[in-house]
């Protein structure tokens, strides 16, 4: 049984629970199995927000927020630098062999913080997330979008179709139920970019992208590393 | 919307063809409702509760919901709901928290009033310090009222029980609420896989003719009790009254086991029943303890999971027969009174066998983490760092 219990952590704005949502789709898309959790509070911009997600290859029993994650995702590098996330520090419950992913353009994490994440023998995987999307797609918006690209890039859990039928399903599908200030920013995103379509293959080119990173960075998991439970 | 035909709550329940989708808790009571061919919904928003109404809103819109609205609070909402209902009317409503406490005058004065009804219950802490997650203490609160009350583990329970709830409700030798529990957020707000029937079925329309006491009858509770309040007048005659139609309460209470059993398998899952250490939890409490029985099989270990799906009525009797060689019992809470842990110690001979807890309050997530240290400390496995 391969589990990954990932938590993410960002700033009000970034897409977090949108992305939780559409990591859960692709896993569903492929047949796998995923459940997630938005935790909600305080929606608005720039503060902290969590979502969690477990995907597997088996089917999965338990909910709630992920307190022992094997997968950390950090969106802001603020999380770090302002402790804007609920659990300090970052990496609180992090298991032993796990993974963290920052997006930030610089090495943002302390020393003490590194001894910690070395005994517990994590990777650690920085890349600058929202340079890339406004690179790529012209907007921070699409941030989510390279960071969910990497992970996948890593795990090779599904494929690019999988992804895209998840985007596809996100924004194009009329069963997502969002709290009002997602739906506020989806038709600011949508004005924006005039057509939901070209929205969509700008998501899709940015996790592109970043999947061809992890290929590069030769940062793809061996079948026989795969975090275990 | 497409035409719905009616067709038999087995046929619905448990024969038609399902299709599986990924949807939220709050989507399945919807989908719940969608089939369940009701009159009315009456609404008032409170977190995590709100989508749930607000979906049952869109129901209407689309024509599967003949009436709907939002009452003033929710004092108002259940005794609207009592109206309808005893207006020949099929209801369903859906509160949490501090929402359920304000409406409970009202509730529990269903059972007395023989209304036979679903409300959905999306848990959330009970105030103060305000908050919105799902600490479950409020279930308490529902248990001693005659209330059936049913306790959903996931996203499909919640829409099994949900549509099973309206024929259990219904049955003459019922007559009573139905609660459908889960938990706020872990549920609501999740996505979780659910095998839907079709949705152009329906259940068939509610026949308040097939009522435990004829509709006419205005001699006999209920409908003495509406005409007149004789348990106000202090005689002998008000005090026995009340306590007869309480054992009557109470008896139609157990006897909606038969029907738990024909439309759901069974008040409780028991999983590796041959299990020497016995995990029994309800709600999002089992799915965690379904996840930590599945570890602890991986590792070998004599774990076996007590899922209860029905509260009330408790099946007592169920829980005995399958604890009845356990040497130790963990019971997993989210909340902190320890409502369930009670009820499994008084439904056994040896009560002394069972753990209090782990509990987690407030509204926290309960790690499968905690439960596994329990079985460790049950078996007397000393792990020098359990939480890897």
């Amino acid at each position: 049984m391969k589990r990954y219990n990932i938590r993410i952590a960002g700033v009000g704005g970034q897409g977090v629970v949108t992305s939780a949502h559409i990591l859960g789709n692709a896993m569903s898309a492929a047949g796998k199995y995923a459940s997630l959790v938005p935790f909600f509070g305080s929606e608005k911009r720039m503060a902290p927000v969590e979502a969690y997600v477990r995907a597997s290859d088996q089917p999965i029993y338990e909910v709630g927020e992920v307190v022992y994650p094997n997968v950390i995702m950090i969106y802001h590098p603020q999380v770090i630098t302002h402790g804007k996330s609920y659990t300090m520090p970052f990496y609180t419950g992090l298991k032993p062999n796990g993974m963290v992913i920052i997006n930030t353009d610089v090495d943002i994490i302390p020393e003490e913080d590194k001894q910690v994440l070395e005994e517990l023998n994590a990777k650690i995987f920085m890349i600058p997330a929202t340079q890339i999307a406004r690179d790529i797609a012209g907007t921070e918006l699409a941030t989510n979008m390279a960071m969910i690209g990497l992970f996948f890039g890593i795990t090779k859990l599904v494929s690019l179709e999988h992804i895209e039928k998840a985007l596809v399903e996100r924004f194009l599908g009329g069963t997502f139920v969002a709290s009002g200030g997602t739906t506020a920013l989806d038709s600011a995103i949508e004005k924006k970019f005039k057509k939901k379509q070209e929205l969509l293959s700008k998501n899709m080119d940015v996790i592109k992208y970043t999947i061809k990173l992890a290929e590069e960075n030769k940062w793809v998991e061996e079948e026989e590393e795969k975090v275990a439970t | 919307m497409p035409e719905q035909k009616v067709v038999e709550p087995e046929e619905l329940l448990l024969k038609a063809p399902r299709e599986k989708k990924f949807i939220t808790g709050s989507q399945a009571f919807a989908e719940a409702v969608k089939r369940a061919n009701v009159d009315i919904a009456i609404a008032y928003p409170i977190t995590p509760q709100s989508e749930t109404m607000h979906l049952v809103g869109d129901l209407y819109a689309q024509g599967y919901v003949k009436d709907y609205y939002r009452a003033e609070e929710e004092y108002g909402t259940m005794s609207a709901i009592a109206g309808a209902v005893r207006g020949g009317a099929r209801a369903f409503s859906a509160t949490s928290g501090p929402g359920l406490l304000r409406g409970l005058e009202a509730i529990v004065s269903w059972p007395g009033h023989r209304i036979p009804v679903v409300l959905g219950v999306m848990t959330r802490v009970v105030n103060a310090p305000l908050s919105i997650q799902p600490d479950n203490v409020e279930i308490a609160y529902l248990l001693h009222s005659g209330l059936v009350v049913l306790h959903a583990e996931n996203q499909q329970d919640v829409f099994d029980f949900t549509l099973a709830g309206f024929p259990i409700s219904e049955k003459v030798d019922v007559y009573l609420p139905v609660v459908v529990a889960t938990e706020g957020f872990f549920v609501t707000h999740a996505k979780g896989y659910v095998e839907l029937p079709p949705e152009d079925m329906k259940l068939p329309p509610r026949d308040p003719y097939k009522a435990p006491v004829p509709p006419t009858d205005c001699e006999i509770p209920p409908a003495r009790i509406q005409r007149d309040a004789p348990v106000q007048k202090s005689n002998f005659m008000s005090y026995l009254i009340h306590a007869v139609w309480q054992q009557e309460v109470w008896s139609a209470n157990r006897r909606a086991m038969k029907w738990i059993y024909h439309y759901l398998g069974g008040p409780i899952e028991v999983v590796n029943p041959d299990a020497e250490v016995f995990i029994v939890a309800s709600g999002c409490a089992a799915a965690q303890g379904r996840e930590a029985q599945r570890y602890a099989e991986l590792e070998g270990l004599p774990v076996g999971l007590i899922k209860v799906k029905a509260l009330r009525p408790f099946p007592e009797k169920e829980i005995r027969e399958a604890l009845k060689n356990a040497k130790a019992v963990i019971v997993p809470e989210h909340n902190i009174v320890g409502w369930l842990a009670k009820e499994v110690k008084a439904a056994i001979p040896n009560g002394g066998i069972v753990v209090d807890g782990p509990r987690v309050y407030g509204g926290m997530t309960l790690p499968v983490e905690l439960i596994m240290d329990e079985v460790y400390k049950a078996l007397g496995i000393k792990k020098e760092k359990t939480l890897a």
